[in-house]
Parts: structure tokens; C-alpha cells; sequence
């Protein structure tokens, strides 16, 4: 397990009985978060213990959380889900899926980023509706594997801004989530928005993903971005437990790639959707579907 | 907050997620399937915008408009939304629970999001259908046909329909369900709808007061002895009002299973044990006013546990010296064991040109019916105990809770209201007897209802089971030899242990003739949630290992699959032989298999469907199942019908409706018998104060025991009605005393239904994936009663078997622990994951028992689909596969297993 996680916005434990790593609870409820006594919007509370931020709360409504005492409603900061100019594209935190996808650049060289936002967006396990409510932040911060806009702002180069109680911060979104529902968030920190540089906005992208059944849950995601100098990024979610991230400074064969992949000796998850040898075999074979598409 | 147009009463909790605020509301159209996200049975309309209610935040709809299901057609009428006109005109449902999801989401669909449908309903679980007609629905392709069906002179009938079909009787006729219009607009009552009857008063079906909520501590251990429970904290906790543990328990033992003959089930479950043998068994209940007020109190209950030594698989509870589950019970851990032979095996090998023996495992499953285990119970006003119950069998629950608690049976009541899908998992006893503990401790109204994990790790699941078949045939393809081993893993209960091993071993081998057959069965004790009652009853899992084995046996001699079973299935007229050498209680007169399997073969050559992708392997593959019409040893059917003082009549069934459409069918042969329009027949089904005994809804009975009692009623009352005409008696006396009349059926007599089902595949050998290009089943369902339900009946199988065959599986730990707690763990198909199958229908012939000559259909549909898939996948790969599921992942590493050198 990669290092790195210096804090958690939630005990792991929840998290992970989400996707199928801890059942050693017996007869927890996922019906009303009883425990929750209060709800007020984020612009007028400061964060204390038991608190939890609520993006789309399409997770925190799906789990019992039985340390949640009050959600802190993001919908409050009201802010505008995708912003552009001539640097790159800033997405809020609150930016809902459904808005994510529909987006279309005012600027045409961003046109190639959009395509693979929605190509990300549709890996959700979650239907349509659940697009409706579920954010970009909420997606970064839950930081399960399958996480797709992991996957997206990895590939982009992307960083990820927080706001602690008196400081904020920026980091590479590739560093951002650091294992299975880890994540480098410290307690109380919010993510306030994602940034992703204009230079990676218009390179040419490729997207591959797969799972158990047609529409499923990612078992292993596989996106990619070509610059006009011919750097090439390739990003691995969903098969191992954060991203394994692949970079080159110019187009790499198959042979080269997979070396490179295994240098980084990822860990293959092992559950439910799908197992280790399926998961690793499926991973180079994208990494070479995902070049191909992108030296097309 | 405005739900539907109007202001919603009070102000959601804090943590409240919409769902649950809006059914508080009396909005129960806005049904709960999964509390996750997963099943979209709770969508609805947050201004305009479609989202999953139970993960959404009910605060965050303040002053919002809400549109539930009830509000979806606001201005035009009840259902005159055109997705819900779409719904019914397609039958686009069957038990109808998940229904107002899915018209919610369909009614918001853009153009772009129609054409991709298996995209935009990726989050919208039918398990009952198969999609089919949902598709159809969505797609404004309509199923009933006008005039149900009967053809215009001239016209060619609609395919499959049955002799009845061409006399322009109802009987026969692609008729709607009577509850079609209350479906599609969220106004049918299932269980947990505890508002007031869309038809006016239901007599008695509702309890006097707000019940008390339960909730129920679970055992964090697979096998322990409980040393004691301290309550005291719990009880502390505002709200809560009792806490019952071992020591509240009626010390008289039964079995959660339910059937017409007690004895068939072992009683080795207590209502609250001491001892656990099960992750997650219940050890305490507590009674509380609200949900939260329980769910706090359970976090309290201490209880000190001396654990145990477990087994948690068959070979281990088999092992010498192996821990005792059911210790002076079932000794060895054997719940049950069968061991018969018929002819000489030894000589039916040495005679045999070639043999095969294999091994094959079939998983745990879950039904995963829509709605979860519920139940409500309250005193009515003369003091007898009442359980409003999601049940597929409340006259057998009524006299098992009746003698549990040691009351007589007139003191106790169980009504099933609309039952939110079953296929077996609902022919148990899981939460009527805690409710009615609680009830009859504190004297109040009080409720429990399962989360879907529960479902998950404590309700029962399909037995996981192991076969070992060996077969031998003479050079000519004759069967020679039939040897069958069978272990199945009946979990930590024996409930339906016997009678799923006995019938696993029953039409598995009936269904070939051979003179030499030996059978060994045994169903075996383990520390895990118990194995239960599932569509199929046994035979699923070893009709995937015997059509497996006739496959490969039949590659051994180099004959073709279908030709060799062509020469040796049972035939009408042949005497089925288990191998107990006993004479068979079942007619084969009828008998359809040979046309079903003539059928599939024809579809198949014409090549239809889809084309196998550059670079996959295809190939095809059949296989075929048999099941007697109704379980042995009786299943007596009690109806009554009677004129309505409003004009009309009633049918009053002791049986259940669960999806599985049987209600659609008694209105159409009462209306038959009857001489009347089916729509002036209401059907009452399931109060056991409405009827005398009925069995109640398994081993697919519906038609064949109910809807004979039915017809039979009918008759009467049309013979009482001629008798009253003839003696003078007008009409106006039909109005001062209305006439009514019973029917009844054994249920003795039986015969064999059969099914029979063929796939040509593509598989990709790169990534593993399986591909269906073509699906198509043939059954024989003897005279066809109803084309639309059938084909509804054996789409909806198809497609659970697929999910059985390809993706679905309960994972249980070393430790105990079931691993797959929620639907995205565990996953059931969607649209996405299936073909359209093809039905095709036996060409009518009759049945000797069944009314109108019909034979039932709801399970054998699930039966034969997993072997054809994996004779298919055989003969795309030539590799066998011998277990379920045939995932991506499995599938990809075999494939890479038997290619790599050195195999
Ligand atoms: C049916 C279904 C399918 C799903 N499929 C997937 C899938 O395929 N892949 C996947 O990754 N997830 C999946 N999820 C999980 C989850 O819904 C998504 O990850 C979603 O994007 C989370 O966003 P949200 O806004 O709803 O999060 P919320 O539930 O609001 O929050 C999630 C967590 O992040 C915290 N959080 C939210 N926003 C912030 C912020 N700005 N700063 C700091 N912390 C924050 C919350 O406190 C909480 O702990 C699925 C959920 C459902 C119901
Ligand atoms: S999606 Fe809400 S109940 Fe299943
Ligand atoms: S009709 Fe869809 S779940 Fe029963």
C-alpha cells in the first residue's frame, strides 16, 4: 500500500464496507442517518468533530455512518459548477456529475477534455439520476478506486484545491488519493475545486474501460492524453487501489509502457469485481488499446 | 417543501434522506428496493429533476416540489401519464414493486437516453421481468393485443396460443392483471403500505394504531454459545420499549420453512436461541417508537458470547469429528440423506461405449425480491393476533405462528397484500414470529422490516451444491449407466433442507430413461445462512451438472447433443423412474420435451440474432428440464366465489400473488366458468379469514391447484345461479342474498412440464467476455391460459437464470461472514446484461389435470439456462466449465489456464 495519507475525512472502515472489504459489523441499517442531529449550510458553520461535508450525499445517504452528528450542506457556497479562460477550467467541488458531462467548451481546443469528461462521467456505476446529485468533490474525496474523476483529473494533471481551517492548499490531483478510500485530505479540510491546466485540455485523449457485466462498476479504467509535444500520460484506476499514473516523453511502444507499469509494482484488487490475475491481464491490454488510440 | 402539488406536512429530520420523509408522508408509491442507490424503485421528481430518493438529503428539498408516482399524471387523471398508458399496455410489470421507479425514470428520458436504453436504466432493477416487456413499455410497443388476443376470422392465432385461445373464451386470451391501473400509479398496498385500500375499506388490513418498530441485534459469530444479554443500557434509551432475548422466546421449536406437510421440515429453529449458529442470526430484538429510538437501542444491547468452533463448508461439517450444529438432531451434520438404485449400475457401465464423470458446483444465490421481508402485526378489537406479511404462504404461516406461541389457529390472522416478488425466499417464516412476540409482549401494533443487507446475510439463499454425475451410453447413444452424487450445503438451518435434496435427485433423473440409475443425496449442516426454498427447488443445481454431462457424453461418442437426447428423455406414456424403484405418482400423458427441444434446434439453425464480433470463438448449445407440476404428497387449493351485491362476483384465493401473475389467470377462468367479461370478476387473494386452508403459492401452483380450486368454485356458483333462475328467484333476490359457492383441489395429481433452452454465444478470448447473439427457450405449459403472462413468466426466469449463470453469487468468508451485503456487491442483472429471448410455445397439448389443460410455468423457465450457457461456451471454447457463475474474470483465466503450455 502506497504511503502518504496523513488523514481521513472518514474512518476507513465505512468506506471500505461500501465496496466489500469490512464485514465484521452485523445488522448496520442504511435507511435515515439517525445519528445526524443537525444540517446547516457549510457558508455559516465552522467544522468540528462528527461533522461530515455533503456534496450530492449520494455516499454518505448509502452507508450508515454512525459517527456523522451534523452534515454541512456544500450547496450553500453556490458555486458555479464549471468556469473557463484562456489558462484552463476550474470545476467546484459541487459540480454534479450530470453538469460535468452536459458541459461544452467555449473554447474549441478544450473540446478533446469535455469528450473525456463524459466518457468518465458515464463509467459511474451510478444511473443517471445519481449524476443528478453526486459531485466532482464528493467523487475525489470518497477516493474508491473505481472513482472516475480520480481518473480524470489524474490523466489532466490536475490539482486539487483545499481549504483547511486557516490555510489552503494545492496539490496534484494524481497525489491526492493515496490508497482504497484514502485520501491526503487532513481533518476538517475541504476540497474546493478541481484545476486542470489549458496545455492538457486540448491534447488528444483515449478512454477505455472495463467491468464484469456491460454496465458495472469499473474494474479497471484506463485513460490517456497525448500533447502536441508528443508527451504522453497514461492514468490506470479501478484495478489497483489508487492511481498508478504513467508518464513519457514520447509515445511509448506497448512493451515499454507495460514495463513501466510494472516498475511501479502495482497491487491488483482482489474482490467482487473482478479478480487480481483477470485485473492485471486487463490492464495492459487497455494500456495498449489506449495508445493505439492515441498514436491514431 | 410541496409533494405533488401540495404542501408537505412537517419538516423532515436532519439526516432523513427523502424516501423516507415522503412515504411518512402516505406517498407509498415511492417504494424502497436497496437504500443504496442501486435499484432506483424510490426515483422521484426533485424539480423536475429525476433522482434516487433514499440518497438524497430530504433537507435539501425545502421548498422544492416533489412528484412521486401519485403525482406524475397531476391534472390528466389517474394513469393517464403516457409511460404509465405505455406500462400497462405492455405489461410492463409483474409483482409491480418496482414499477413506479421505473415509469418515474422513463417518464424523464430525452430522445437520446431512449435510444440507449441499457445506459439510461443502468440504475433501474426489475427483478421480475427480464426487461422484456419494460423495454416494450419504454418503447411504446404494446403486448396485450386487442381483444386479448383472440384472432379475427381469418387470422392466423397469435403464436402459442392454445385451443382455448381460438374459442373466444377468456380463458386463453393475453389479458391484463386486474391490478395493472394501481400499479402504474403507486396506488397497489404492498406490505409496509399501511394507508388506506385504493378500492376503499380492506376489513381488517390495517393495524389500530402507529406500530412500534423493531430492529434486530445480529450475531457477530458463526457458531457461540450466549452467555448473557444485558438490555439495561438499551432499555434507557428514550423510545425504547422492550428488549427480548432467549429468555422472551416460546420454547417450542419449528422451521422457518413452510409447507402443506409440517413434518417435511426439521423444527430446529427457536423464535430467539441461545445458541448461534449462523454470522449474523438474530439474538435480541428491540421494540421501540421509532426506527432511530431501535436502532440506538441496539447499539447498546451488550451480549457476551462463548464462540464456538464453526464449519463453514460441507466437508468440513462432514469431517470426522467435525463440530455439531444440531447435535441428538441431525447426527454427522446430516440434515437429510437419500441413497436408491435401480437395475445394476456395474453392469450398466461394462455395457457403456463410453462414460463421463464430472463435477460440478453451483452457488449460493439470493431471490433478491424487490421488497424485503416485512411484516406488520397488531391485537384487533376482539383480541386476536393479526400479521399483515409479505408471504408467499400466510394459511401455513397462521398455523405455524398458531402453534408456536400456543395459540388456537382461529386466534391468529395472516393477510399477504401485494407481495413484491418471492420465487421462493418468501415460503419461510422470518419476521412473523419476532413481530408477533413483540406484539403479544407489549400488546401494541409493532413492524420490522429488513434492510437489504439483511436480506443478504440473514434470510436464506439457493443451496450451494456439488454433483458428481457419471454417465454411460452404448455406441447407438443409449443410455446405459446413470450415477448421481449430491452434496448440497443447507446452512445453518434445516429448512427446506430434505425437500430441496429430494427434488434435486427427482426430475434430474426422471428425465432420462436408463435401467441402471443410482442415486446418493445428502444435505449437510454448516455454520451459514441458511439455504432455503429458491425458484427450481434443488433442481437448477444438478440439471446444470446432468445437461452437462449428456453434452459431453454425447461429444464422447461423437453423436450431436440434441439427437442424443432426443433418443433417451422420458416420453409420454414412459413411467418416470427415480431410481427408488417405486411406482411414479406423476403422468407423462402430455408430455411436451421432445417438441420443446425440436423447437429450440429450428430456432437456433436459422442463425437469428446477433453476429459473433471478428475474432471471438461462438458456438451453440441446448439444454432441457423437466418438473412435475406440483410437489408430492398433496397441496390442497381452497377458492370461493361469490355474486357481488353491486353486480359481479369475487374470487377469494387462499394463494398469494407475487409477480408470478396467477391473480390475471383466476379472474380469467372464473369469467370462463361464469359466462361473464373477466372484468367484472374482482380477485381477493391471500386472508385466511376470507378462505378455508390454501397451501399457498409454491412449487408453482398458482394455476394448476388455485385456479383449479376456482374453476371449481365458479362452477358451483354458476350451477347454484341456473338452480335459483330455474326456482323462480329473481334478480332482486340476488340483491338481499347473494349467492357464493367453494371450490377445492387436492392437488394428487400430477404430471410433468417441461422447458428447454438454446444459446449461440461469442466469446472474446482476450477479455473473457461472453456474448449472447441469440437466446431462445420453448416450453410446454400445456394449453396456454394467458400468452402475454406466459411469455412475461418465462422471460422474467430466463433472465434470473442469467444472472445466476453469469454474475450473481453470495460470497461467504472462511470465517462465516456472507461478504456481499449490498446490490453493488452482489450484482443482479439490468437491461444492459441481457438478450432478448425468444419464447416459443408447445403446440397445446393439453394437460390431464391442470384447468383447461394448462401446467404451470414459473419456475422450470429458470432451470435449463445455465447448462445450455455452458454447452454453449463448450463448444465456443472446448473447454468445460463446471461452475456458476461464468463470470468475465473466471471465464478469462480458465481459458488461459487449458491454452498455456504445459496443460
Ligand atoms: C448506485 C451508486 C453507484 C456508485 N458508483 C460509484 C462508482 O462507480 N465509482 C465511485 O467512485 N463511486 C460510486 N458511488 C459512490 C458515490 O456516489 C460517488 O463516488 C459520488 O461521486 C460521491 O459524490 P457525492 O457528492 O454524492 O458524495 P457525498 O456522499 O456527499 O460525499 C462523499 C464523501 O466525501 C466527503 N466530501 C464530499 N464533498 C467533499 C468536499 N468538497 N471536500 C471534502 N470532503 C467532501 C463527504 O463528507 C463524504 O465523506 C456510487 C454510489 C451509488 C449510490
Ligand atoms: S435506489 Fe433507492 S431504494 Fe433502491
Ligand atoms: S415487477 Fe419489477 S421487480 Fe417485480
Amino acid at each position: 500500500m502506497a504511503a502518504g495519507g496523513t488523514g481521513q475525512v472518514f474512518p476507513r472502515n465505512i468506506v471500505a464496507a461500501a465496496w466489500g472489504h469490512d464485514h465484521e459489523r452485523a445488522g448496520a441499517d442504511r435507511v435515515d442517518l439517525n445519528t445526524v442531529t443537525e444540517f446547516a449550510p457549510a457558508t455559516e458553520a465552522t467544522w468540528r468533530d462528527g461533522d461530515a461535508w455533503l456534496g450530492g450525499g449520494t455516499f454518505l445517504f448509502s452507508q450508515p455512518q454512525p459517527g456523522v452528528t451534523r452534515l454541512l450542506d456544500l450547496a450553500a457556497f453556490d458555486w458555479s459548477p464549471v468556469t473557463e479562460d484562456a489558462d484552463g477550467v476550474a470545476i467546484a467541488a459541487t459540480c454534479t456529475f450530470a453538469e460535468l458531462a452536459r458541459w461544452r467548451p467555449s473554447h474549441a481546443a478544450f473540446a478533446p477534455f469535455a469528450a473525456l469528461a463524459a466518457r468518465c462521467c458515464h463509467a459511474l456505476l451510478g444511473s443517471f439520476k445519481v449524476h443528478n446529485v453526486a459531485t466532482v468533490g464528493g467523487n475525489l474525496c470518497l477516493s474508491l478506486p473505481a472513482g472516475p474523476v480520480t481518473a480524470l483529473a489524474s490523466t489532466m494533471d490536475g490539482v486539487v484545491l483545499l481549504r483547511g481551517r486557516g490555510e489552503s492548499r494545492g496539490m496534484p490531483a494524481a497525489d491526492f488519493v493515496t490508497g482504497d478510500g484514502r485520501n491526503a485530505l487532513r481533518p476538517g479540510e475541504l476540497l474546493t475545486r478541481l484545476w486542470l491546466p489549458a496545455a492538457s485540455l486540448s491534447a488528444r485523449t483515449a478512454f477505455r474501460q472495463l467491468s464484469l457485466s456491460p454496465a458495472g462498476r469499473s474494474a479497471v479504467l484506463v485513460a490517456g492524453r497525448r500533447d502536441r509535444f508528443a508527451d504522453t500520460v497514461v492514468t490506470v484506476t479501478a484495478s489497483t487501489p489508487r492511481p498508478v499514473c504513467l508518464r513519457f516523453p514520447a509515445p511509448p511502444t506497448p512493451a515499454e509502457a507495460v514495463a513501466a507499469l510494472d516498475a511501479q509494482r502495482p497491487e491488483y484488487l482482489d474482490d467482487v469485481h473482478g479478480n487480481a490475475a483477470w485485473r492485471a491481464a486487463m490492464t495492459r491490454r487497455l494500456i495498449g488499446e489506449v495508445l493505439a488510440e492515441l498514436a491514431s | 417543501m410541496r409533494v405533488n402539488g401540495s404542501p408537505a406536512d412537517g419538516e423532515p429530520r436532519p439526516g432523513q434522506c427523502l424516501r423516507t420523509f415522503l412515504r411518512e408522508q402516505g406517498w407509498f408509491g415511492v417504494k424502497k428496493g436497496c437504500d443504496a442507490g442501486d435499484c432506483g424503485a424510490c426515483t422521484v421528481h426533485v424539480d423536475g429533476v429525476p433522482v434516487h430518493s433514499c440518497v438524497y438529503p430530504a433537507a435539501r428539498a425545502r421548498g422544492r416540489e416533489v412528484t412521486t408516482i401519485e403525482g406524475l399524471a397531476a391534472g390528466q387523471g389517474p394513469g393517464a401519464h403516457p409511460v404509465q398508458a405505455a406500462f400497462l399496455a405492455a405489461q410492463g410489470f409483474q409483482c409491480g414493486f418496482c414499477t413506479p421507479g421505473m415509469i418515474m425514470t422513463a417518464a424523464v428520458l430525452s430522445p437520446e437516453q431512449r435510444a440507449d436504453l441499457p445506459r439510461s436504466l443502468k440504475g433501474s432493477i426489475c427483478r421480475c421481468t427480464g426487461y422484456g416487456a419494460i423495454e416494450d413499455a419504454v418503447s411504446g410497443t404494446a403486448r396485450l393485443i386487442p381483444n386479448g388476443g383472440v384472432p379475427a376470422p381469418g387470422e392466423p392465432a397469435p403464436p402459442g396460443t392454445g385451443p382455448a385461445g381460438t374459442t373466444g373464451s377468456p380463458a386463453g386470451q393475453g389479458l391484463g392483471a386486474p391490478a395493472g391501473p394501481q400499479i402504474v400509479t403507486g396506488a397497489a398496498r404492498f406490505t409496509l403500505d399501511l394507508g388506506p385500500e385504493p378500492g376503499g375499506d380492506a376489513g381488517g388490513h390495517l393495524p389500530p394504531a402507529p406500530p412500534l418498530h423493531l430492529k434486530l441485534v445480529r450475531a457477530p459469530h458463526a457458531h457461540a454459545w450466549i452467555r448473557s444479554v444485558d438490555a439495561a443500557a438499551a432499555l434507557r434509551v428514550p423510545g425504547v420499549v422492550a428488549v427480548l432475548t432467549y429468555a422472551d422466546s416460546p420454547a417450542r421449536k419449528f422451521s422457518t420453512a413452510r409447507h402443506h406437510n409440517p413434518d417435511d421440515d426439521p423444527c430446529d429453529t427457536l423464535v430467539l436461541d441461545r445458541t448461534v449458529r449462523f454470522h449474523g442470526q438474530r439474538v435480541a430484538v428491540v421494540v421501540a417508537e421509532s426506527v432511530a429510538a431501535a436502532e440506538a437501542g441496539r447499539a447498546l444491547v451488550r451480549v457476551d458470547y462463548e464462540a464456538l468452533p464453526a464449519v463453514t463448508s460441507a466437508a468440513a461439517a462432514l469431517a470426522p469429528g467435525a463440530p455439531q450444529l444440531h447435535p441428538g438432531l441431525a447426527p454427522g451434520n446430516v440434515c437429510a440423506s437419500a441413497d436408491r438404485a435401480t437395475g445394476d449400475l456395474d453392469a450398466g457401465f461394462a455395457a457403456a461405449g463410453a462414460v463421463y464423470q464430472g463435477t460440478f458446483r453451483a452457488q449460493r444465490v439470493q431471490h433478491v425480491a424487490l421488497e424485503t421481508h416485512a411484516a406488520v402485526g397488531w391485537l384487533d378489537s376482539g383480541g386476536r393476533l393479526v400479521l399483515r406479511t409479505s408471504t408467499q404462504v400466510p394459511f401455513l404461516t397462521r398455523d405455524e405462528l398458531a402453534r408456536v406461541f400456543g395459540l388456537d389457529r382461529d386466534r391468529v390472522r395472516v393477510i399477504a397484500k401485494r407481495v413484491g416478488g418471492g420465487f421462493g425466499g418468501k415460503q419461510e417464516l422470518l419476521t412473523e414470529d419476532v413481530v408477533a412476540l413483540a406484539v403479544l409482549r407489549t400488546g401494541r401494533p409493532a413492524q420490522l422490516e429488513f434492510t437489504r443487507e439483511e436480506q443478504f446475510t440473514a434470510t436464506t439463499t439457493r443451496h450451494p451444491v456439488e454433483v458428481t454425475v457419471r454417465l454411460g451410453a452404448a455406441g447407438d447413444g443409449t443410455l446405459t449407466a446413470f450415477a448421481l452424487a449430491v452434496t448440497a450445503d443447507t446452512g445453518a438451518y434445516g429448512n427446506h433442507g430434505p425437500g430441496v435434496m429430494y427434488h434435486a435427485v427427482e426430475e434430474a433423473v426422471t428425465a432420462y430413461r436408463c435401467p441402471n440409475k443410482r442415486v446418493r443425496a445428502r444435505s449437510v449442516y454448516t455454520n451459514t445462512v441458511p439455504a432455503g426454498a429458491f425458484r427450481g427447488y434443488g433442481l437448477s443445481q444438478t440439471v446444470f451438472a446432468v445437461e452437462s454431462a449428456v453434452d459431453e457424453l454425447a461429444a464422447a461418442l461423437g453423436l450431436d447433443p440434441v439427437e442424443f437426447r432426443r433418443r433417451n428423455l422420458l416420453r409420454e406414456g414412459d413411467a418416470p423412474d427415480n431410481a427408488s424403484g417405486e411406482p411414479a405418482d406423476v403422468s407423462t400423458a402430455g408430455l411436451g420435451v421432445i417438441e420443446c427441444l425440436d423447437l429450440v434446434e429450428k430456432a437456433l439453425a436459422t442463425g437469428r440474432g446477433e453476429v459473433a464480433p471478428d475474432g471471438w470463438l461462438s458456438g451453440t448449445g441446448v439444454a432441457v428440464a423437466l418438473l412435475d407440476t406440483i410437489p408430492p404428497g398433496g397441496h390442497p387449493g381452497r377458492a370461493r366465489v361469490a355474486e357481488r351485491p353491486d353486480g359481479g362476483y369475487a374470487v377469494y384465493v387462499g394463494t398469494a400473488e407475487f409477480g408470478n401473475g396467477t391473480a390475471t389467470v383466476h379472474r380469467q377462468l372464473v369469467a370462463d366458468a361464469l359466462g361473464c367479461a373477466p372484468a367484472d370478476v374482482l380477485v381477493v387473494s391471500s386472508d385466511t379469514d376470507r378462505t378455508g386452508h390454501d397451501t399457498g403459492a409454491y412449487g408453482s401452483t398458482g394455476i394448476v391447484v388455485a385456479g383449479t380450486a376456482a374453476v371449481r368454485a365458479a362452477r358451483a356458483l354458476a350451477d347454484a345461479i341456473a338452480a335459483r333462475a330455474a326456482s323462480g328467484a329473481g334478480a332482486g333476490a340476488a340483491v338481499e342474498k347473494p349467492l357464493e359457492a367453494d371450490g377445492f383441489c387436492d392437488g394428487l395429481s400430477r404430471s410433468v412440464s417441461a422447458a428447454a433452452h438454446g444459446f449461440r454465444v461469442a466469446v472474446c478470448p482476450g477479455t473473457g467476455e461472453v456474448r449472447i447473439l441469440q437466446s431462445v427457450q420453448a416450453v410446454d405449459a400445456g394449453t396456454v391460459l394467458n400468452p402475454v403472462q406466459l411469455r412475461g413468466q418465462v422471460e422474467g426466469g430466463v433472465a434470473q437464470a442469467l444472472g445466476a449463470a453469469l454474475f450473481e453469487e453470495v460470497r461467504v468468508s472462511a470465517a462465516g461472514v456472507v461478504t456481499t451485503r449490498a446490490l453493488r456487491e452482489y450484482h443482479v442483472p439490468v437491461l444492459a446484461d441481457l438478450p432478448r429471448t425468444e419464447v416459443l410455445f408447445c403446440s397445446g397439448t393439453a394437460d390431464p389435470y391442470g384447468p383447461h389443460g394448462a401446467k404451470p410455468m414459473s419456475e422450470a423457465p429458470f432451470n435449463p439456462v445455465a447448462p445450455a450457457l455452458a454447452n454453449a461456451l463448450r463448444d465456443a471454447t472446448g473447454v468445460r466449465f463446471t461452475s456458476t457463475p461464468l463470470r468475465r474474470d473466471v471465464v478469462y483465466t480458465t481459458l488461459r489456464e487449458r491454452s498455456s503450455p504445459g496443460n
